[in-house]
């Protein structure tokens, strides 16, 4: 666990000053955040929900949201994780409705063991300038993901798409270290176990 | 350590936040288990395959529409 980082030592973010000046009505400042963050809201709704549409649907209602809560933000955390937290939620609500007879939460479908007993024994190393082109490497790296249930992908890409720590996962996913440190490595051994099937016999390696 | 633990530690090991008796064991176990070396070695791939190909990249137009939109939806809005 990290230490609580002390007061004086602790950097502060580029962002509080932004989030003071924007909710003090500089819009501005708040144009300046939409312009770091967009980018990424998108790509995580668009990872969580497999849908572009519903991506920039969320990513415009995740920064009205967050326009319209900006006082609520107290600073605890890190204005990006807070923005991401909502999006998440968003992308989480939609996906909800598309399926409207099944739940989905971060709960969810944790009891599927499919993946967290590696079966796969054959090393492989994705060559996409030989073997793939750029195109077919992003409808496999796609439609692996795509097959994940929803609380890994979103465990996997906060951690290893977007670079959150641990605990800033744990924090936008209200979720504790540990369960966040589970979903990762069955999300992780569940790409493996699929990306194998694509991967590990090329180039006439032995299985 | 046996091949269960060594998965069990395989997240702490990614982020290298393990202490140093546990990477013993763990690179012990790695030496004599070409299974878990293959699991290591592909789970490494997997990460860096992902991170190393944006596969929802947003262009430019549709970037500067949805930066509009949000702007014109907050700005609207009137907190």
């Amino acid at each position: 666990m990290p230490a609580i980082q002390s007061p004086g030592t602790e950097e502060i973010h580029p962002d509080v000053a932004l989030v003071e000046r924007a909710k003090g009505g500089d819009t501005a400042a708040f144009e300046q955040l939409v312009r770091q963050y967009e980018r990424q809201i998108f790509r995580v709704a668009q990872h969580i929900t497999q849908n572009r549409e519903d991506a920039e649907d969320i990513t415009q209602d995740a920064f009205l949201k967050a326009y319209e809560k900006l006082d609520q933000f107290q600073g605890n955390s890190k204005f990006s994780t807070w923005l991401v937290r909502i999006a998440v939620n968003e992308s989480l609500m939609r996906l909800r409705k598309r399926k409207t007879s099944k739940t989905v939460s971060m709960d969810e479908d944790v009891q599927t063991e499919e993946g967290s007993i590696p079966r796969d024994f054959a090393e492989w190393r994705p060559n996409p300038e030989q073997i793939y082109d750029q195109n077919e490497l992003g409808n496999i790296l796609r439609k692996t993901i795509q097959g994940l249930p929803p609380g890994f992908r979103t465990v996997f890409t906060l951690r290893d798409i977007e670079n959150l720590s641990t605990e800033e996962t744990a924090e936008a996913l209200g979720l504790s270290v540990p369960a966040v440190k589970s979903r990762l490595l069955r999300a992780r051994l569940q790409l493996r176990e699929r990306l194998s099937r694509y991967f590990g016999h090329k180039e006439g390696q032995p299985a | 350590m046996n091949c269960t633990d060594f998965l069990s530690q395989l997240t702490d090991y990614f982020d290298g936040q393990i202490s140093p008796e546990l990477l013993e064991e763990v690179r012990t176990h790695l030496g004599e288990c070409s299974h878990c070396t293959v699991v290591l070695n592909t789970t490494r791939q997997t990460i860096e395959v992902y991170k190393g190909n944006e596969i929802y990249a947003i262009s430019d137009d549709l970037r500067e529409r949805l930066h509009s939109a949000i702007m014109d939806k907050c700005l609207a809005s009137k907190r």
